[in-house]
């Protein structure tokens, strides 16, 4: 059966970003049905039954995340939106906020009908001007249209929706870091718990969503929760945004049922490896996850298939490489990511990325042992879940797969390795080890 | 010890900005937008400026200022050219595109042309990596690059300087 896109059809569309366009193809009108027929209380439950799962990376169901904010407050609540697509090789979010900002408008009004706030955050990364453009004039757009505001569709609720700027901070893509840069302070995180839906922006209750995960919720609104659950595999249905990247014909956001083939949209969605050549790895979520050897790519793209494949769906930002892509300078470039990136008020994750970054450029410069090899793995091992989030880990888990399934190349790399084929190259800049 | 004002409009969407939050300080970020516009770049009387408009003390604008990688800082050129160089840029070339521009203004990265008009910097991840190689300048998006295209880009930026088109 072949499959309709749901959250893009729109995309390439004239005009497809403003409200007449919005409305004339059937926009707010779920909004409307939900704050007219849906007790809120039933919507969780009808989201719930849906099994949307947050589609920022983590996989967290929806529902069950808004049915953890208190009902009974006297704070108030507030929807902070994570629009601050920043994991290498994702960018989804931005096709959703530049061609269809009011598909993320009309899910901001449903999920905060469901949880009963009146106050909504749009947390766009800074460097996204385009996009933050489109949903301010999106914003305007709507409270002209009386969507936004006071008394919307005639009811007593209200809700305001704020566009925020980002600044240019990898870390801000983490909840309790962005609700800390929100707050106007540096992008830190926080420990959990208390978790935001208890404790979050301005010490109150508060849920966090990612721009895609609320793009559903007129469609599941709309078809019902069933029809949703029908869509891709059980444990996390529904469409799914894909971002392809690297060495494919096609590179490209596809949108396609949740677990598809990851050789499949490759192959036949993306036109296959690029130039004719070969399949080497494949990191299937995002820079943070584990990369797959080319032998490993016969797996569905879904939260359970990737677990059990021993990496993760994550943002779900495909980033292909072919046979001609050297292992080493790839880490490199990730670990000089995450090292740049670090926040800093983690010592695992300060000094960690650091040595990371520099092991592997020792390596990378035909200067490195073979012993460093066992010194990453000790270091990843005092990073991962020793540290307030997770940018430890993440920095961790590309460090060890790759050198795990590519073991032979990084060898050839260390001067005293049988295997070595190093010839010590003058160091051209960089680290200096 | 600074003369720096907001204009009237600024000051307006300022005010307006105070509206959206339950606290003046997390009006902090929007309001270094708009400082960055208004005063070309964030500079230390910027900053100064920003803190005593806000009731914060200059440190703390400082560190927040310093915690952000996108804010233009004191000495940043007309034209920011920021390359992506993170991984999926780098399969596609994007080291190629930082060669170039390099040779081509004579600068080495982080640095700005004598003339004051393009700074070159690598940056990571712009959330672009379909039309790799890209890159930012100032608030828009180059995508899919060839070399012929960043040439192209110079020029038209060169042209637009003179003809005083300049942001």
């Amino acid at each position: 059966m072949s499959f309709e896109p749901i959250l893009t059809k729109y995309r390439h569309e004239k005009d497809s970003h403003t409200i007449d366009f919005y409305r004339g193809h059937g926009g707010y009108e779920q909004a409307k049905k939900a704050i007219h027929d849906w007790a809120p209380d039933d919507l969780i439950e009808e989201v719930k039954k849906s099994n949307l799962r947050g589609r920022g990376g983590a996989g967290f169901p929806t529902g069950v995340k808004w049915s953890f904010v208190p009902k009974q407050t006297d704070k108030p609540k507030y929807l902070a939106v994570n629009a601050d697509e920043s994991e290498p090789g994702t960018f989804k979010d931005r096709v959703i906020m530049e061609t269809d900002p009011h598909l993320l408008l009309e899910g901001i009004m449903i999920s905060c009908w469901a949880v009963g706030i009146n106050t909504a955050y749009i947390y766009i990364r800074g460097e996204m001007v385009h996009g933050y453009n489109q949903l301010v004039s999106a914003c305007k757009e709507a409270y002209a249209a009386g969507f936004l505001g006071k008394g919307i569709f005639g009811s007593d609720f209200e809700l305001d929706v704020t566009v925020h700027r980002g600044a240019g901070a990898y870390i801000c893509g983490e909840e309790t870091g962005m609700l800390t840069s929100l707050e106007g302070e540096r992008g830190q995180p926080k420990l959990k718990p208390p978790f935001p839906a208890i404790e979050g922006l301005f010490g109150c209750p508060t849920v966090v969503n990612n721009v895609e995960t609320l793009a559903n919720l007129p469609f599941i609104l709309e078809k019902g929760a069933d029809h949703f659950r029908s869509i891709g595999p059980e444990k996390s249905p529904g469409p799914k945004l894909f971002c392809v990247s690297g060495h494919v014909e096609k590179p490209g956001t596809y949108e396609l049922p949740m677990g598809v083939n990851l050789l499949t949209l490759i192959n036949e969605h993306c036109g296959g490896v690029w130039k004719g050549r070969k399949l080497k790895a494949v990191i299937p979520g995002g820079s943070s996850a584990h990369v797959l050897h080319a032998d490993e790519c016969d797996v569905n793209m879904d939260i359970e298939s990737l677990a059990a494949g021993g990496s993760m769906l994550g943002s779900a930002g495909v980033i292909v490489m072919d046979e001609t892509t050297d292992m080493v300078d790839a880490l490199l470039n990730i670990m000089k990511f995450y090292h740049h990136e670090s926040c800093g008020q983690c010592t695992p994750c300060r000094e960690g990325t650091g040595w990371l970054e520099k092991i592997v450029h020792r390596l990378h410069q035909g200067r490195g042992r073979k012993e460093d090899l066992d010194v990453v793995f000790d270091v990843c091992d005092r990073m991962i879940g020793k540290t307030i989030c997770v940018l430890a880990d993440a920095a961790a888990f590309p460090a060890m797969s790759f050198i795990d399934k590519f073991r032979d190349e990084f060898l050839a790399k260390c001067t005293n390795s049988d295997r070595s084929t190093a010839q010590a190259t003058s160091g051209a800049g960089g680290v200096n080890v | 010890m600074t003369d720096l004002a907001f204009s009237k409009d600024a000051m307006k969407e300022y005010e307006w900005m105070l509206t959206r939050y339950p606290n003046k300080e997390a009006a902090l970020l929007p309001t270094l937008r708009i400082a960055e516009r208004e005063f070309e770049n964030l500079d230390p009387a910027a900053m100064k400026y920003v803190a005593d408009l806000m009731g914060l003390s200059p440190a703390k604008v400082l560190g927040v200022v310093t915690f952000y990688t996108h804010y233009r800082r004191e000495g940043t050129g007309t034209y920011h050219l920021q390359v992506c160089s993170t991984l999926s840029c780098a399969l596609r070339g994007s080291e190629d595109v930082c060669a170039h521009l390099s040779a081509k203004l004579g600068v080495g990265l982080g640095e700005t042309t004598d003339d004051g008009l393009f700074t070159l910097s690598k940056v990571e991840c712009l959330a672009s990596c379909d039309t790799a190689p890209m890159l930012q300048c100032n608030d828009d998006y180059h995508e899919g690059l060839t070399l012929e295209d960043v040439d192209h880009l110079i020029d038209r930026l060169r042209e637009e300087a003179k003809a005083g088109g300049a942001a």
